[in-house]
């Protein structure tokens, strides 16, 4: 075994027995320490575990690769994922701490006095939280077949055991504090590499002011980017290429759907006081930002360098021979391939595809069989063009695929840091996974054993048969996300626009109305929730199943955008229908008034 | 409680007050000059950057960490106010 790979089992067993050791100590006693730890957990705690709950394995290791393919439309994703927190400290989280029962469809089903309207909410947070958790499984099975050599399968499985420890043992104390270790590790995982790179490109430590810092050639790094992009045949680096309406509908798509995430909101059910919900909300998107705000320098610069390192000093292209470890290691894990289209032995970076179909590399023996050679020792494909010619002004046509998960899964390399600094990247990325996954799992468990059971079906259920269901509901869960996790149906590549667009015309507009409008009643929270899901999930389902084509999006709208129409959706007929319905019982208005008001908010109290 | 009908009136419609002003800066600072008016923005130099460009990838995620610190501490001498905290 080589040195790196010990190193990487020894960092990530490291981690694995740390969260293990957390489990054990807090294991959940009652339905209260299984829902929400009891409702003790300090803000700045809580504040971390969010921030872990939060960064799925895709803000770890997939969004600086985004950004650095897509440049400043992926704005959408920072301005999205982290303003949605803007909301929910000031809408949603203070109230719903207040009103203090164990789940969202707790909140839909009582304010709105209405077993459909819960089950509607308990529908949607296990779809959402399915749809999620199915990526997260997917993502440690790949990170382990990466750092470990193992199957993926293998790792899916080995994810499911780890995670099934802690969340069916600890239930959401045992979530809450093992969240807490992995934001720890995760964040010195992403910063580590990402402060190194920033420091030899540009001389600045942060890659927060290292991204509008001079290069040696005393041009800006964003300057050189657009520069060489447009040689290239790319578009800007800080040009936009989506159009200002679409933009603004899918970061508000993503900023509500945020706000809306039952895994987010049932975190701020776990704090002491109102008080603590709106600080804890504020540490949340302050650990998130540390991650946020570095990723933009990191997509540049990692742009920057694979134009570098790939078209070379003399911008003509790299012999494949002389080529830096790490491009021929990810070649042999299958995160890069290479055509030699001009036969002149050199690797050449330009706009275009270089395979066909999806432009990935199809690899001759499969991905895994990486024994079969071309001349100059590089990985045989089989999907290339008969010619592949160069994009508008490119000097070269493109010759290389380059998986946007390099960015970040290959920085601690190009950034020739030693191999425990790989190591970490490889616990960081495993916790960035398990931390989501578990926290979703909770959540549909509790949807089940505790909306479901307790409230619909048996109300009779005493606490201790409550907690037997709800590790029973999470054992079930954890089989099919890891079910889905080896055999990942087609929707995992639109779960982002699935599980926000739902989030937004669902839960986001029936929880607002819920706490600042009075006069909202259950027949129009009903009717704008079924309204804005099913428009929302018809647009989707059309567009990303049915071979809807661009020209037929509404306003030129994505579908990933579209949550925000289906949310304004839900807005209008919930407002038309319930002026023309009987207004909510005194009792409902009383509750309304009550959440308003901070004090006595004691503890998540039991029904 | 001994929080008035009116008292509690008052409570929410200042507490309404607070949060509109914050989702002003939140809506300008987002919408406003990481989308809507990037390009005007852009023309700005700023440290390197186009200042619209900024907005969009760094500068609304720092705006938003503040926003949300200072609505907690003006909430929290509001709760004082009207004597409702815990």
């Amino acid at each position: 075994m080589a040195t790196q790979d010990i190193l990487n089992f020894v960092f990530i067993g490291a981690s694995f027995a740390l969260y293990i050791g957390i489990a054990v100590w807090a294991r959940a006693g009652s339905t209260k320490e299984f829902y929400v730890a009891g409702g003790g957990v300090p803000p700045l705690a809580n504040g971390m575990a969010t921030a872990a709950d939060w960064m799925s394995a895709a803000s770890f290791i997939s969004l600086a690769g985004i950004i650095s393919f897509i440049g400043r439309d992926g704005a959408a994703y920072l301005m999205g994922w982290t303003g949605g927190y803007v909301m929910l400290a000031m809408c949603l989280a203070p109230y719903l701490r207040k009103f203090g029962k164990f789940t969202v469809p707790d909140f839909v089903g009582d304010r709105y006095y209405s077993d459909t309207a819960r089950l509607i909410a308990v529908v949607c947070t296990i779809i959402i939280s399915f749809t999620y958790v199915a990526g997260q499984m997917r993502g440690v099975g790949i990170v382990f077949s990466r750092f470990l050599h193992v199957d993926i399968n293998t790792g899916v499985i080995l994810g499911m055991a780890i995670v099934f420890f802690y969340a069916v043992l600890g239930g959401m104390k045992g979530i809450t504090y093992t969240q807490v270790a992995q934001y720890v590790v995760l964040i010195l995982a992403f910063t580590v590499p990402a402060l190194f790179l920033s420091f030899q490109i540009t001389g600045h430590i942060l890659p927060q002011t290292g991204l509008g810092a001079a290069l040696a050639d005393g041009q800006s790094v964003l300057a050189t980017l657009d520069g060489l992009s447009t040689e290239l045949g790319f578009a800007e680096y800080t040009a936009g290429k989506k159009s200002t309406l679409d933009m603004f509908f899918l970061t508000a798509a993503l900023m509500c759907g945020t706000a809306g995430l039952p895994h987010v909101i049932v975190r701020f059910f776990t704090v002491p006081t109102v008080k603590d919900a709106r600080s804890s909300a504020g540490w949340a998107l302050m650990f998130i930002a540390i991650l946020y705000t570095a990723i933009p320098g990191v997509a540049a610069f990692g742009k920057y360098n694979l134009i570098n390192t790939v078209n070379g000093a003399d911008k003509t292209g790299t012999a494949y021979s002389e080529m830096p470890t790490w491009f021929k290691n990810w070649e042999n894990s299958g995160l890069i391939g290479w055509k030699d289209y001009n036969g002149d032995g050199k690797v050449q970076y330009a706009a275009g595809k270089a395979f066909e179909g999806k432009g990935k590399p199809a690899f001759v023996g499969g991905v895994d069989d990486e024994s079969a050679r071309g001349q100059y020792g590089e990985r045989l494909t089989t999907n290339h063009f008969e010619s592949n010619k160069p994009v508008g002004n490119a000097p070269f046509a493109n010759e290389i695929y380059v998986d946007r998960d390099i960015m970040v899964l290959a920085n601690p390399e190009i950034a020739s840091l030693p191999g425990w600094v790989i190591a970490l990247v490889a616990a960081g990325a495993v916790a960035a996974a398990l931390s989501t996954a578990a926290g979703l799992l909770l959540v549909i468990s509790t949807a089940i054993s505790h909306d479901l059971m307790k409230k619909v079906v048996n109300p009779n259920i005493t606490d201790k048969q409550e907690l037997m269901y709800a590790r029973l509901a999470a054992i079930v869960a954890i089989c099919i996300a890891g079910y889905f996790g080896i055999n990942p149906p087609g929707f995992v590549a639109i779960v982002v626009a699935l599980a926000f667009g739902l989030a937004a015309s669902s839960f986001f507009p029936a929880i607002i109305m819920g706490i600042f409008m009075k006069r909202m009643n259950s027949q129009g929270a009903i009717a704008g929730m079924v309204v804005g899901l099913g428009s929302t999930m018809a647009y989707i389902i059309y567009f990303k199943f049915m071979g809807g084509t661009k020209d037929e999006l509404f306003m030129g709208i994505s579908p990933e955008g579209f949550g925000t129409v289906g949310m304004i959706l839900n807005f209008i007929t919930a407002i038309i229908v319930s002026s023309m319905t009987p207004p909510p019982p005194a009792e409902i208005q009383a509750i309304v008034e009550d959440i308003r008001i901070p004090r006595g908010a004691g503890e998540a109290h039991d029904h | 409680m001994s929080l008035t009908p009116e008292k509690a009136q008052a409570y929410w419609k200042e507490n309404i007050r607070i949060i509109l002003s914050y989702l002003a800066v939140w809506f300008v600072v987002s919408y406003g000059c990481g989308i809507l008016f990037i390009e005007q923005l852009n023309a700005i130099p700023f440290f390197g950057f186009k200042l619209g460009f900024w907005f969009a990838q760094q500068g609304s995620i720092f705006v938003f960490c503040g926003l949300i610190v200072a609505y907690a501490i003006s909430m929290n001498k509001l709760d004082e106010k009207y004597d409702v905290h815990e």
